[in-house]
């Protein structure tokens, strides 16, 4: 059974007090939303949110296991810090889709804004039209796929996450470079495109379509150089220390 | 942080609602800015006058002497009206004039304000109770954009409340701040600019009117201001026959537009625009980076 939620009639936190509260296979769905900033934040069990409207600010933050799905558009920080489970909007999301993410499926169907996938840690997310300027900016693992276009400045200062690019690539960020595609990225690019086929953008693309991208590595690796002016100083430190304790 | 709201009426079907619509937008916004508010509104009611909105915080103003010396001025009728603490000159003669001189010559007057379609009111307080006061609601119009604010550089007045023009017809709400005001505002003012404020938000507004004063279209001016203005924006802008948008190149301060065949709205949420007729339908996208963005009435 549904249970329903018109948030013209309740409050924002009687909805996510609800979701908390449920337990494993129950299903909710969500009319009025209007723009409300975190709607079905910090679900942790295996229920199916449905979402009928546009949503504000970080909806279905810190999320974990279980299936948020909005019919409509989404603001700044969608499923920001989500950890697992799958948040999915049909529309467009505007800033920092999927920031932080650790873990899950994000799906947007339309386009996402600029910086979608900042500093994500292990979230798989999945555009299917443009992102915006410094998408992927400080990723560290993780995978995203754009099925358009990527603006400006893709993967500046990138660690060890992959980008997958339909489309064009405005510019690359610093320290991010095209990749050769081996079987095995084909493999995980073709897992993803399978993971969010209901949307109707990622629904076709070739695999063989994508180009990818990620770090050369010069930016965050130290060289050997480095690592020694690091032990040095290290060592240097652990002396002065003991040379104040002794005094 | 900051709320602005932006409503551009391109067909009549929603100009008799403009204030009302404006104030619903407005008041989705006030948690952005709960400690002072503003608004603008372009109507064509008297196309062929100079309307002039001037506020006298703290000060009791005798509005008669004030037109009557501008009559003296202008060479020309003026007539007042006052609302509440602000007071809309109307007049045949310059209004650039008329301006400088109040700035001048009335103590305790800040002019808000002047041209063929704008009128602008600000005060300290919750946007709700700013919006009743100066009755948002009974507008109507082509265009309006509101702010509400919270101050987070400088004190809490009405002076720092936006929005802000400085030139005929053209208005401006500011979502961020500018780095390189100081600079930029002694500049303009040996361009024949004058500022009432030290608000840096003024100074892009009075940068704008000095660029649409040299013949600058909205679009140029814009473009002008991608270079010279250093610091953080979401613009929302108003000109007599117009509505423009703007962010900075990094576009960290939010923005969201919707648009219909009868309107386009920005935000900086979308809950501002989600109760608008025709929202469920609307186009929405987030506005890009250093991109710019213009309706016209003429188009």
């Amino acid at each position: 059974m549904k249970r329903l939620f018109d948030l013209a009639q309740v409050s924002r936190r009687e909805l996510n007090q609800a979701l908390h509260d449920a337990s494993d296979g129950e299903s909710f769905e969500v009319t009025n939303p209007r723009g409300t900033h975190a709607v079905a934040c910090g679900i942790t069990a295996e229920i199916d949110v449905v979402v009928r409207g546009s949503v504000g600010y970080y909806c279905a933050g810190m999320h974990q296991r279980g299936r948020v799905l909005v019919e409509g558009n989404a603001s700044t920080g969608l499923a920001e810090n989500i950890m697992s489970g799958r948040v999915h909007i049909t529309g467009n999301a505007t800033m920092s889709a999927g920031a932080t993410g650790c873990g899950g499926l994000v799906v947007v169907g339309g386009n996402a804004g600029a910086r979608c996938g900042i500093s994500m840690k292990g979230v798989d997310i999945v555009v299917g039209g443009n992102v915006g300027h410094m998408s992927a900016f400080m990723a560290q693992a993780g995978n995203l796929v754009v099925c358009g276009d990527a603006a400006a400045d893709l993967g500046d200062s990138i660690y060890e996450a992959q980008i997958f690019v339909r489309g064009d690539v405005e510019s690359l960020g610093a320290d991010c470079i095209e990749k050769e595609m081996r079987p095995t990225h084909v493999e995980t690019l073709s897992r993803l495109l399978a993971a969010a086929a209901t949307v109707p953008a990622v629904n076709g693309p070739d695999p063989a379509d994508f180009r990818r991208y990620g770090s050369a590595r010069r930016l965050y690796n130290f060289t050997i150089d480095d690592v020694d002016a690091v032990a040095r100083a290290a060592r240097e430190r652990s002396e002065q220390e003991r040379d104040t304790r002794a005094a | 942080m900051c709320g602005i709201v932006g409503l551009f009426c391109k067909t009549e079907t929603h100009r008799h609602e403009l204030g009302r619509l404006t104030a619903v937008m407005l008041r989705e916004m006030r948690d952005r800015g709960p400690d002072s508010a503003g608004f603008a509104s372009y109507d064509a009611g008297m196309p062929d006058r100079t309307r002039i909105t001037v506020l006298a915080e703290g000060v009791t103003v005798d509005w008669g002497p004030v037109a009557a010396a501008l009559e003296g001025l202008l060479g020309a009728e003026v007539t007042v009206r006052a609302v509440h603490d602000h007071a809309v000159f109307s007049t045949d003669g310059d209004g650039r004039a008329a301006r400088q001189w109040i700035i001048d010559n009335v103590a305790g007057a800040t002019v808000l304000s002047y041209g063929s379609q704008i009128e602008l009111y600000k005060a300290v307080g919750d946007p709700d109770l700013v919006a009743e006061r100066y009755d948002l609601a009974s507008r109507t119009g082509t265009h309006a954009l509101a702010h509400t604010r919270m101050a987070t550089e400088s004190a809490v007045t009405t002076n720092g409340s936006h929005p802000f023009a400085t030139g005929a017809d053209t208005c401006l709400v500011h979502n961020g701040s500018l780095s390189n005001h100081n600079r930029l505002r002694r500049f303009l003012e040996g361009h024949g600019e004058s500022f009432q404020t030290e608000n840096d938000s003024e100074v892009a507004a009075g940068y704008l009117s000095w660029r649409i004063r040299s013949g600058d279209t909205i679009s140029q001016a814009l473009e002008g201001a991608l270079d010279d203005l250093d610091g953080f924006y979401t613009f929302a802008i108003g000109v007599a026959d117009g509505f423009a948008i703007l962010r900075d190149p990094i576009a960290c301060k939010p923005a969201v537009v919707a648009e219909t065949d009868d309107w386009v709205a920005m935000s900086s949420e979308y809950r501002a625009i989600a109760r608008l007729p025709g929202a469920a339908d609307a186009e929405v996208w987030e506005p890009e980076p250093a991109r710019i963005y213009t309706w016209s009435l003429a188009a």
